[in-house]
């Protein structure tokens, strides 16, 4: 207690500024008035242009539109009922994925999270690419093999995947989406004590009706928090719908946002389409909070003194089942199709006979945008992770120090972001950027803001875990010892936390490095990432170079993912 | 109103000599630029050409790289995108003062009209375009046809046996083709909006409404509809490039080409230099290039493409263009419906 009444004299700025000048608020006000201007500036560009009518005048005439023309209102109808769709489908899977491994002895539960993991990092859009040659309704190769075991030939059956289809893009989405549901849940389900579900079963009960009756009363929040944010994620995708759903005609907000784009751009109709976007995000967001605040009812149980696990016995196989299909359609047949197809010349024929490294001929010495696309890409993830970890550093530390007067408001700004999907925020930094006095449209900066701003709550959320793990008064102690603050936070918690800085570095970069539905708005020739140059070889159906790519993508993204664990293991020993 | 002699206006077959005899006694000659050690030094200073094309992409890197192979000291950057992509993205870049053009090729030849009037292309004479048929270049010298090719219907050798083929547009309105169809389309690609401005000249966008109601898969590329039907995703190809139908071919895919009854789209693709071109003189010697014999061939040969070069021949197998009932592009006429072309195909078919 009385350390933290130290605490709290030593860190309120009075008491430091009755000594020397403390350059400390000064500082946080331009901190504030730069996240400001990242955050606030493009979102606030977005609502004038979205008000602004003919002529420049303010006018509500956007708006009547989106919902007066049905090409407009019918893409968000399509987009809020695919993404309830996603939701559902992932609760469903996610939920009793999540009670398994957690409370029963289900086999290999290292190896099912570590692929849980790998589709939590895999690129929606490349499981999209991957999906349109295993479930396209003739060519697919699993409709191939449906067809050779009816012995048919394709168009003399209905296909069994039809991938180009709405239920087809809510599968795919589903299956990218499902991990953030099934880390809440699992999640909860840690944090909740089992003595309950060990009461009932002493009492009697079986394992299901305990499971029903005590267990999933307790994770509800998790599982509508869960829900919210599957839906949240897959409202905001853009590669999925482009790829599987307008082959079949059919529009989401996202896709309509970037058709609004192509030239001449119809800026005031795209701003007034990505509001609704913008606002149900914050909506589903403040819900999701609201719920997750109650913190389910884990209060009650007190300190838990650890899980005994349900014996599944014959059950094992069914739940395995489950496991294998989920992570089948995730991982194993995605990531199959697309090594096969990058080492073959014709992506739907026999692999026998067949066998070729042209692509990769191809995409390393022959095509002149593999060059320039890596080079962006990589120094767009270098410059987007640095300045990001930089900021989000000193923004984490001044705010959960509470350093400063206004530290909230730099707490709220980091994390805004969250709130605004990747293409509505491209939107609002065109506007932002395009005309006088900031023009940065054609540039990598444009990208750059784009991906810092769009990374700072992931970065702010790493960064701030790990300063929680360092006790102030560690600091207050070199303090009181004469150190400065700057000497303080370099000598004493900036060894402890730099592997959650290096930590949130490659998070960063991971995020930026696969970044497409705000870069598909903001590219030119010069500043293409290797993600646009896909989407352009996608129009042209090269599926060999995309796979080639797709893979190259995937092997840096798991050595980054191998790094950050180097990294954070080193810190808990 | 000097560029509607540029276009092709004869119906039915043509002759290219006629049409060629007739220009070259109304059209003064303009004068040839060389490509001199001068001009490539210069160019080599510069470093670097860039080139936006429409162009198949694999076929852009092999021009790409018989560049390079000529010229070590200048790199090549391509950028491929559909015809109408390119369009919009030099627009958008030209409207926030972003020159990064040298070179385009596109197969929409109205866009060159278009960028003639604003003003934005650089006069430049090839000395090999000296010699093309007058009807196939800008009479002032600011652009001419680089390649032409057809946009042809096609199908799967294995999924449809020849005899039941299809062998007009309005045959695809059998109900037997329902599901099976794939098209490109014109928001998309230069030569989509050329072959569908033709096929709404003959047969009204009635029969495009009918058309949609046949569960046309909706690609983007006439470059990726050939590639669909040769995986088997499609049977039956409503467009696409002739010249990815011959690589196909050429590679043993089980495709076969058709002509339709009513006349098959001729589709011309010029390039031209841009006058804001950060790289001038590395853009005439890639622009010398394009249209020298040896590239022309080439691009013949393994590309699939037309010609308009008179020294370059067909390689055998492949239909003379004289025994193909032609649908001629018609740039002028087109280039102010094409915002609404599209935008009539997009409310039909999706985007």
């Amino acid at each position: 207690m009385a350390a933290r009444a130290g605490e709290a004299a030593l860190a309120s700025p009075m008491a430091t500024r009755a000594r020397f000048i403390d350059w400390t608020a000064p500082f946080a006000i331009g901190l504030v008035l730069l996240l400001a201007a990242l955050v606030l500036l493009p979102m606030f560009r977005l609502l004038m242009t979205s008000l602004t009518g003919d002529g420049g005048r303010l006018s509500l005439e956007h708006y009547r539109q989106l919902f007066v023309d049905p090409a407009l209102l019918k893409p968000l109808l399509t987009t809020l009922w695919t993404s309830a769709a996603v939701g559902i489908l992932c609760l469903l899977a996610a939920a009793p994925m999540a009670w398994l491994v957690s409370r029963t002895d289900l086999p290999a539960k290292r190896l099912l999270r570590a692929l849980i993991l790998a589709s939590f990092v895999t690129p929606p859009f490349l499981g999209a690419f991957a999906w349109v040659l295993l479930g396209g309704p003739n060519a697919g190769l699993i409709n191939q093999w449906y067809y050779s075991l009816l012995g048919l030939k394709p168009f003399e059956a209905s296909p069994l995947i039809n991938i180009f289809s709405a239920g087809g893009m809510v599968f795919v989405m589903a299956l990218y989406t499902f991990p953030y549901v099934f880390t809440f849940v699992a999640n909860s389900l840690d944090v909740i004590p089992s003595e309950l579900e060990e009461a009932s079963a002493i009492l009697g009960a079986p394992a299901w009706r305990t499971a029903l009756d005590i267990t999933l009363p307790l994770v509800v929040p998790a599982l509508l928090a869960g829900f919210l944010i599957a839906f949240l994620q897959s409202m905001t995708l853009f590669g999925t719908p482009a790829i599987l759903a307008l082959p079949a005609g059919i529009d989401t907000m996202t896709t309509k946002i970037w058709s609004l784009f192509q030239f001449p751009p119809q800026l005031g109709l795209a701003a007034a389409v990505s509001l609704p976007l913008l606002l149900i995000t914050v909506a589903l967001l403040r819900a999701q909070s609201a719920i997750m605040g109650r913190r389910g009812y884990s209060v009650i149980g007190g300190k838990s003194t650890g899980t005994r696990l349900i014996r599944l016995g014959a059950w094992t196989v069914p739940a395995l089942a489950l496991f294998v299909f989920v992570l089948g359609c995730s991982i194993v047949l995605p990531y199959g199709v697309l090594v096969r197809t990058a080492f073959v010349k014709n992506w739907s024929g026999p692999v026998a006979g067949n066998l070729s490294l042209e692509h990769w001929r191809f995409v390393f010495f022959e095509f002149s945008q593999t060059k320039l696309a890596f080079y962006n890409t990589f120094i767009l993830g270098i410059a987007a992770a640095t300045a990001g970890t930089i900021l989000v550093t000193t923004v984490g530390y001044l705010s959960l120090r509470k350093l400063v007067w206004g530290h909230r408001c730099l707490g709220f700004l980091a994390t805004a972001p969250v709130a605004i999907p990747g293409i509505v925020l491209a939107v609002g930094l065109f506007l932002s950027y395009t005309q006088p006095p900031f023009v940065l449209y054609g540039t990598l900066s444009i990208i750059f803001l784009a991906y810092m701003t769009k990374e700072l709550p992931v970065g702010y959320q790493q960064i701030a875990a790990s300063l929680k793990a360092v006790h102030p008064e560690l600091e207050d102690a070199s303090r009181i010892f004469g150190a400065t603050r700057l000497r303080a936070l370099f000598d004493i918690t900036g060894p402890l936390i730099r592997n959650g800085v290096i930590a949130t570095w490659i998070f960063i970069f991971i995020g930026s490095i696969r970044e497409l539905s705000a870069t598909i708005l903001l590219f030119t020739a010069r500043t293409k990432t290797i993600s646009v140059t896909m989407f352009d070889l996608r129009e042209s159906n090269d599926w060999g170079p995309i796979a080639v790519l797709s893979i190259t993508m995937l092997l840096i993204t798991f050595a980054m993912i191998l790094l950050i664990n180097h990294f954070t293991d080193r810190r808990s020993t | 109103m000097r560029w509607i002699r540029w276009s092709a206006r004869q119906p039915g077959s043509f002759s290219l000599l006629t049409a060629a005899l007739l220009a070259f006694a109304v059209a003064a000659p303009v004068e040839a630029q060389e490509t001199t050690p001068a001009m490539v030094a210069a160019a080599a200073k510069e470093g670097k050409v860039v080139w936006y094309s429409s162009i198949d992409v694999k076929v852009a890197e092999l021009i790409a790289k018989a560049f390079r192979a000529e010229y070590p000291n200048i790199q090549i950057e391509v950028e491929r995108s559909g015809s109408e992509r390119v369009f919009q993205r030099i627009n958008q870049e030209y409207q926030s003062g972003i020159k990064n053009v040298d070179v385009v090729n596109s197969s929409d030849a109205s866009h060159f009209i278009f960028w003639k009037q604003q003003k934005w292309l650089a006069p430049h004479t090839p000395p090999d375009v000296q010699r093309y048929p007058a009807q196939f270049k800008d009479p002032e010298g600011y652009y001419a046809a680089w390649r032409a090719t057809l946009s042809v219907m096609g199908y799967n050798t294995n999924l449809v046996a020849a005899k039941d083929a299809p062998t007009s547009y309005v045959d695809l309105l059998d109900p037997k083709w329902k599901g099976k169809l794939v098209k490109s389309h014109p928001g998309y690609s230069g030569t989509a909006l050329t072959g569908t401005y033709a096929i709404v000249k003959v047969l009204g966008w009635d029969y495009l409404e009918k058309l949609s109601k046949q569960g046309v898969q909706q690609l983007q590329s006439t470059t990726a509809t050939p590639k669909s039907i040769a995986s088997g995703e499609r049977a039956v190809m409503v467009d696409g490039n002739e010249y990815n139908m011959f690589i196909e071919i050429d590679a043993k895919s089980p495709v076969a080409i058709i002509y339709p009854k009513e006349g098959t789209p001729f589709v011309t693709s010029p390039t031209a230099i841009f006058a804001d071109a950060p790289h001038p003189n590395a853009a005439r010697v890639l622009q010398n290039f394009l249209y020298t014999q040896k590239i022309q061939q080439l691009a013949v040969n393994e590309g699939g493409t037309r010609s308009l070069h008179p020294d370059v021949k067909d390689p055998p197998g492949r239909t003379p263009l004289a025994q193909i009932k032609i649908l001629p592009d018609d740039p002028a006429t087109m280039l102010p419906q094409v915002a609404d072309i599209k935008k009539r195909y997009t409310a039909l078919f999706g985007n």
